[in-house]
């Protein structure tokens, strides 16, 4: 057990390592990539929080994304650029405003309802923007002065937003690792396998769930102000249930209940999709590159049942045969 | 609004709604007795409405034509799709974790959308009503309402009580209702819950692709098609609770007369009253209009 826990650290490690060298030998359109990786990882983390960890299928992750990319270019001001200071939390509360409005209503539900309550909700959301002059309409708003800290931090550079990103890459895991491990931590874990028990046991769980759904929508909410800064735009389909899809697809294919896995998800998701669509690899064959990732991901979920966190282990058994402690689980 | 075009948008309403059910059914029976999340159910929708664009010159070269021809080869391609696809990719998801029904299915529907535009491409096509029910019956003085529509309400409601009838009056429909309640001691009376599990699926299936073959001369074929229905379907079977056949009826029902009506009254948030309506009826009533077990 030891060497496996030393051994994930280990492996995070490098990642975060190998994305703060990265700059060094990137493209600049490698770097917008590996960018915007990040952010889906940020995001990715913070759905993790709910379905991985507490059990609560969120279908809706999109809105609040969303909604933190759209306060950050409907608060910048048009001819100046924002203070960093005030705009990034301003993102966040707005986002975690909604987590906790659309929480509060849909933690009344549960399993596949819960699922299309969020869903609603998101697109509830996205309607106001597609379809009322609010937002822009389908056209969507541009950020012309990307958000700055005095003259320490200027997003306007892409190599100091890249930073900018890995820093909160970081954070998250930090911050949600530690909150995973913490009494609240236990108590999301408590719900995710046996709600009842947990009520029985004491607990009001309805708090919990609603606190784990309002961070989620927080950090999506820091997700959307990045991803805002980054291309400088904002349009509706930033928050359609596509993203929200796209989003459960990426944490499944990674590995549900492992921070990590979140992280490995985006990362296996977008870059499966930047292989299939390349075409030095496929040649003309690239324009039908969903064949080749959807074909992929049946292949995961047929011979990768822990998801792409749990390639290891079964190597591990393919080489040196199964290991005592899964022999126990057969003879139970 | 003139009564005319109240009726004209009634009749819109109802063939809507009867069409949404008939793909909804599929989806709730997949989902409330098998308990797989298909994401690809809208797919099969798409490859109903693309076999009734790609087979009509094959069947007329065949054949010499004729609508119900193609519509029964169809069925039965459906049918055999949804047999083996059960047998290759589902028979041994059911004890695994919902996500993961979840992850193959997406899977499934990008690989669907890929073979569609790699066999017919990603073009828009219009398929032609047949010839007799091409006209169209006036309505008032002015008005008119095309034969075809009501010939897709009567098919879809024939459907549905066939389907209606199968389920709560012979053996198989018993036999499934146990198998959604306890696959085990359905097993153990000795009875093939695999088999029933692969005819749940193919029904299911060839349900949805019959809901776009014939609706294909009303909705024009495109890509991209299935995935707009797949989660207005979703919203009808949660509406009416989940593996619920009534409430999957009345919830098409409410679902086709709130969105048309939408559409002529309330044009700028026609988009999300469908939404709205789901949040309300599940924040009243958290398992759905008619819940199930």
């Amino acid at each position: 057990m030891d060497k496996l826990f030393s051994g994930k650290f280990l492996f995070i490690g490098l990642v975060f390592a190998g994305l703060a060298l990265y700059p060094l030998f990137a493209s600049s359109y490698g770097l917008d990539l590996v960018a915007k990786i990040m952010i889906y990882a940020i995001l990715a983390m913070s759905l993790e929080l709910l379905v991985g960890s507490t059990g609560l299928v969120c279908f809706g992750q999109a809105a609040f994304f969303g909604i933190g990319a759209y306060i950050a270019v409907m608060l910048s001001p048009e001819s100046e650029s924002a203070n960093l200071l005030w705009l990034l939390p301003a993102s966040i509360v707005a986002a975690a405003a909604y987590a906790l409005f659309v929480g509060a209503l849909s933690l009344r539900t549960k399993g596949v309802y819960f699922i299309m309550v969020t869903l609603a909700f998101a697109q509830m959301a996205y309607y106001v923007v597609h379809d009322t002059k609010l937002g822009g309409g389908t056209d969507g708003i541009y950020l012309y002065f990307k958000p700055i800290l005095g003259s320490v931090i200027d997003l306007n550079d892409a190599k100091v937003l890249y930073f900018f990103t890995w820093v909160f890459l970081v954070w998250t895991f930090v911050f949600l690792a530690i909150l995973l491990r913490s009494h609240f931590g236990r108590v999301l874990a408590g719900i995710r396998i046996n709600e009842q028990r947990m009520r029985a046991s004491g607990f009001s769980t309805y708090p919990y769930k609603l606190a784990a759904f309002t961070t989620s929508g927080g950090i999506a909410g820091l997700a959307g102000f990045l991803f805002a800064v980054k291309d400088g735009f904002v349009n509706p389909e930033m928050m359609s249930w596509h993203l929200s899809g796209a989003l459960l697809i990426m944490i499944i294919l990674g590995g549900l209940g492992h921070l990590r896995g979140a992280i490995i998800g985006a990362f296996a998701f977008v870059f499966l999709q930047e292989f299939f669509k390349s075409s030095e690899i496929f040649g003309a064959f690239s324009k039908h590159w969903q064949l080749g990732l959807g074909f992929t991901i049946i292949a995961c979920v047929a011979l990768l049942p822990k998801g792409l966190v749990g390639l290891p282990e079964v190597l591990h058994k393919r080489l040196y045969g199964s290991r005592p402690r899964d022999a126990q689980v057969v003879l139970k | 609004m003139d009564l005319s075009i109240f009726l004209i948008q009634c009749l819109n309403s109802l063939q809507y709604g009867l069409l949404l059910f008939l793909v909804a059914m599929g989806l709730t029976l997949i989902f409330g007795i098998m308990g797989v999340i298909n994401l690809a159910h809208g797919s099969f929708y798409m490859i109903g409405a693309y076999m009734a664009y790609a087979l009509s010159p094959l069947v007329a070269n065949a054949f010499g034509g004729g609508f119900f021809s193609v519509l029964v080869i169809g069925l039965v391609l459906a049918v055999i799709l949804g047999y083996f696809l059960e047998w290759a990719f589902f028979s041994f998801l059911y004890d695994r974790d919902h996500l993961q029904q979840v992850l193959m299915t997406y899977g499934l529907i990008l690989v669907f959308e890929e073979l569609r535009s790699l066999l017919v491409g990603d073009d828009v096509h219009g398929v032609q009503p047949p010839d007799f029910l091409a006209g169209v019956i006036p309505l008032g003085d002015v008005m008119t309402y095309p034969v075809y529509r009501l010939f897709i309400s009567a098919v879809c409601l024939l459907l549905a009580l066939g389907m209606y009838y199968i389920f709560t009056r012979t053996r198989l429909g018993m036999m499934i209702r146990a198998g959604s309640t306890n696959r085990e001691m359905v097993q153990s009376l000795g009875i093939d819950i695999k088999l029933l599990y692969r005819i749940v699926f193919a029904a299911g299936v060839a349900l949805a692709a019959v809901a776009g073959m014939i609706s294909a001369p009303v909705s024009t074929v495109y890509p991209g098609m299935g995935g707009q229905v797949l989660i207005i379907c979703f919203v009808v079977v949660v509406i009416g609770g989940i593996g619920s056949i009534r409430g999957a009826f009345l919830a098409a029902m409410l679902i086709g007369f709130v969105d048309t009506f939408g559409k002529v009254l309330l044009p700028e948030a026609a988009g999300v009253l469908v939404y709205v309506l789901m949040a309300l009826i599940l924040l009243w009533k958290p398992d759905g209009l008619f819940k199930t077990s």
